[in-house]
């Protein structure tokens, strides 16, 4: 296996399908922890993570901060205004900033793509990737791959497709990259204008017609819509867009009786996806955001703790000696 | 006004747009006095196992003065020029307040008087360089300006490119275009292709830059006025500007140094150093202008020389600004770089560009008895290793820190001065 990153910035830093599946591995072992009653190891105790949230955020912060606490980490919320980074606030001087407060790890959303890579380079802490701009988002993509792996017992061969804005979407370049690592197939579903303009080298097929991949697929993977899009030419109309790349009532039935849709959220009902859609059994969007929280411990786990793989999880001992180890 | 010593370069190899020969070239008050075999002079430079030419000449500097001297300024600026070779630069007018009126033409142009170099300056052709309404060009011109351009936007609107084309031609002036649709590159921040796509950053496709050389080439048709095109980026913009020339319209265009060494991959890191406007393209791109600075499409070699502090490049990459350094490497990467003979480069870096904005008089000037004494030195062999901090710029924004190239200015003579002697400049 190759060395591994000290830093999550994209899903390339794993190192391919080993390092995915060892934190497939881990989060297994947060699941277990996160199922208990007092659901806490003193696995990251000591160390201090820092939050750099550029741009607003509610779920993936609270999963990150539920993660942290549950490791028995410090947090601290470096509070970043919008209107400090229109006043041309150099990341230097704030990463710099973070660095001389001796902090273990960063976790950055930034809306401006590259911003956490720029950040990995001028600090020794690790660096997580919360989301930068339309690049990637990794722990998102990690807690896909779990909860595809939690209901179809695996990615190997599966065949998903990730249908919509796709030239604007972190979620998408880090699904694309996770999934096809992991042996899926990936079809991308979306108006030509909603692609990204170049495709070269990327491992995806690509279709304009939803009704014809959905009976193919085990996985319909929707991303939200922006409204803004509009404004942009990019389409027509967010109803033209319902009708013709919506998972409507209708379309739903379209997939087989074990497909799955998901979606990284927060959705708009009634535009890609239909709220009678979002309730059935088969969206699996719950499932996600908890598995989320697991991902994110394994996370940092990987990067500030000892990084051992844990042994299989032994409920009878809430001290748990090889996350006391660490 | 007292003599100056005499000076004389000696022992190196002469080469100008007339061939190349051994000679020793001396220089008394500001021109040249003699060129031959084993002359003297008071004072001595050494050009053993150099080039001697004609100086420099940059078509397209930012001096950033007025309005953002913690970049640069027309001193430093002019600075650099001469460590490079430079013994002319034409000063771009996107400063601030832009260059866009006499008033702001004789500031510049007051700057440039005691610099190491001799600064002319461009002027806008729209006020405020905003493409709405024509700047007063008659008004510049009587002050010398003979090159008119919005650089670092190109005029937008069909009908004012237009009428700016055809009242420049009653003034004997060339429109250089900064060849760019606004709206095609739809805020884009690096060429759209492969790499804008896996990083996750907006581009701008080459198109946007080949639509306005499409049209500029209609409009030279339609007006018989000189359009100058400023850093050719594209295959599509170098295949036009070969078709243009060859069917004779008034047509000059530019490379710089970075559009011939650098392809988008640089931008995998997100360093801001490799933002610049036109992007960075493909490495087909820069073959296709290697080509066409090897078959004189692109007859000229400009530096874009962009000076931005560290503070600006340190932001992300969609939020800093686009350019970087270039007077003291240009001469290097093309020699370094380009595969042609010594003779062509020193054409696209001299005659070519002074000709081209009407320096041809003074600058790019044949090395013979009586010619202003605008000079250069270079040691076509001497390696080193680019640094920014090294670099006379108050900007340190290179994107070929750290790497070696070959070709090095020993000497700068401007007007008889040697301002740089040795590789180290003299004031």
């Amino acid at each position: 296996m190759t060395e591994r990153s000290r830093h999550l910035l994209d899903i390339e830093d794993l190192g391919g399908r080993d390092g995915i599946e060892q934190v497939m591995r881990l989060t297994d072992s947060f699941v277990e922890v996160s199922a208990r009653q007092i659901p806490k190891v003193p696995a990251l105790r000591g160390k201090t993570i820092a939050w750099l949230f550029y741009e607003d955020s509610t779920r993936t912060r609270l999963s990150f901060e539920t993660a942290a606490k549950r490791l028995s980490a410090d947090t601290m919320n470096f509070s970043v205004s919008s209107s400090s980074v229109k006043k041309g606030e150099s990341l230097l001087d704030t990463a710099k900033t973070i660095e001389a407060m001796g902090i273990d790890g960063i976790v950055v959303r930034h809306a401006s793509a590259g911003a956490p890579h720029r950040i990995a380079g001028w600090v020794d802490a690790s660096v997580v990737n919360a989301g930068d701009g339309w690049h990637q988002h990794p722990t998102q993509a990690l807690l896909d791959c779990y909860t595809i792996r939690e209901h179809l017992g695996g990615l190997e061969g599966r065949r998903i497709a990730i249908v919509g804005d796709i030239k604007h979407s972190r979620v998408a370049r880090s699904d694309i990259s996770a999934f096809t690592a992991m042996g899926a197939e990936v079809v991308l579903v979306a108006p030509p204008t909603l692609l990204p303009p170049n495709l070269d080298g990327w491992p995806v097929t690509v279709s304009h017609d939803l009704d014809a991949v959905l009976p193919t697929v085990d996985v319909a993977y929707l991303l939200r819509m922006q409204r803004e899009r509009m404004t942009e030419a990019l389409l027509p109309s967010l109803r033209e867009y319902t009708a013709t790349y919506g998972l409507t009532c209708r379309r739903v039935d379209l997939l087989r009786d074990d497909a799955l849709v998901m979606h990284p959220g927060p959705m708009n009902r009634g535009v890609e996806i239909a709220a009678e859609v979002a309730d059935l059994p088969r969206s699996v969007i719950l499932d996600q955001v908890r598995n989320g929280v697991a991902v994110r411990m394994a996370v940092l786990y990987l990067l500030l703790g000892s990084g051992a793989e844990l042994p299989p999880p032994a409920p009878a001992d809430p001290t748990d000696q090889e996350l006391v180890r660490a | 006004m007292p003599d100056s010593p005499s000076l004389v370069l000696k022992g190196g190899r002469i080469v100008d747009e007339s061939g190349e020969r051994d000679g020793d070239v001396v220089v008394v008050d500001g021109r040249i006095a003699a060129v031959g075999a084993d002359l003297s002079a008071d004072r001595v430079l050494d050009a053993s196992g150099c080039i001697v030419a004609p100086g420099l000449v940059d078509v397209h500097t930012h001096l950033r003065e007025p309005g953002k001297e913690e970049a640069e300024t027309v001193e430093t600026g002019a600075r650099g020029a001469a460590l490079g070779g430079y013994t002319a630069i034409l000063a771009m007018p996107n400063t601030t307040p832009p260059i866009d009126s006499a008033a702001v033409v004789q500031q510049v142009l007051e700057l440039g008087r005691t610099a190491p170099c001799d600064v002319h300056t461009s002027g806008a052709i729209t006020v405020g360089r905003a493409g709405e309404k024509l700047a007063p060009m008659a008004e510049m011109a009587a002050l010398g300006v003979r090159v008119f351009t919005d650089d670092g936007a190109g005029v937008q609107s069909n009908l004012l490119m237009r009428r700016a084309m055809e009242y420049a031609r009653g003034l004997d002036v060339v429109l250089a275009q900064h060849c760019e649709d606004d709206a095609l590159c739809g805020g884009g921040h690096m060429h759209e292709g492969e790499w804008s796509a896996r990083l996750g950053i907006a581009g701008q496709p080459a198109e946007a830059e080949e639509l306005m050389v499409m049209r500029d080439i209609a409009l030279a048709r339609l007006t018989g006025c000189r359009i100058h095109f400023q850093h050719m980026s594209t295959a599509g913009s170098v295949a036009m500007i070969r078709a243009a020339v060859a069917s004779g319209l008034p047509v000059t265009a530019e490379a710089t140094p970075h559009h011939f060494t650098l392809t988008h991959a640089e931008c995998a890191g997100y360093d801001p150093v490799f933002k610049v406007n036109p992007p960075l393209r493909t490495a087909e791109d820069v073959e296709a202008v290697k080509g066409a600075l090897a078959d004189g499409t692109i007859g000229i070699i400009a530096t874009d020389h962009a000076p931005h502090t560290a503070e600006t490049k340190e932001l992300p990459f969609d939020q800093a600004p686009p350019g970087m350094l270039g007077l003291e490497t240009a001469l290097a990467l093309a020699l370094t770089e380009l595969d042609l003979p010594i003779q062509q480069v020193l054409a696209a870096l001299s005659w070519n560009p002074a000709r081209a904005v009407g320096l041809g008089h003074l600058h790019g000037r044949p090395i013979a008895e009586g010619e202003p004494a605008n000079l250069c030195v270079i040691d076509p062999e001497a390696t080193w290793t680019v640094s920014g901090r090294a670099m006379a710029s108050r900007s340190t924004n290179t994107p070929y820190e750290g790497r070696e190239v070959r070709g090095r200015v020993r000497h700068t003579v401007l007007f008889g001065e040697p301002v740089v002697i040795g590789g180290e400049a003299q004031r």
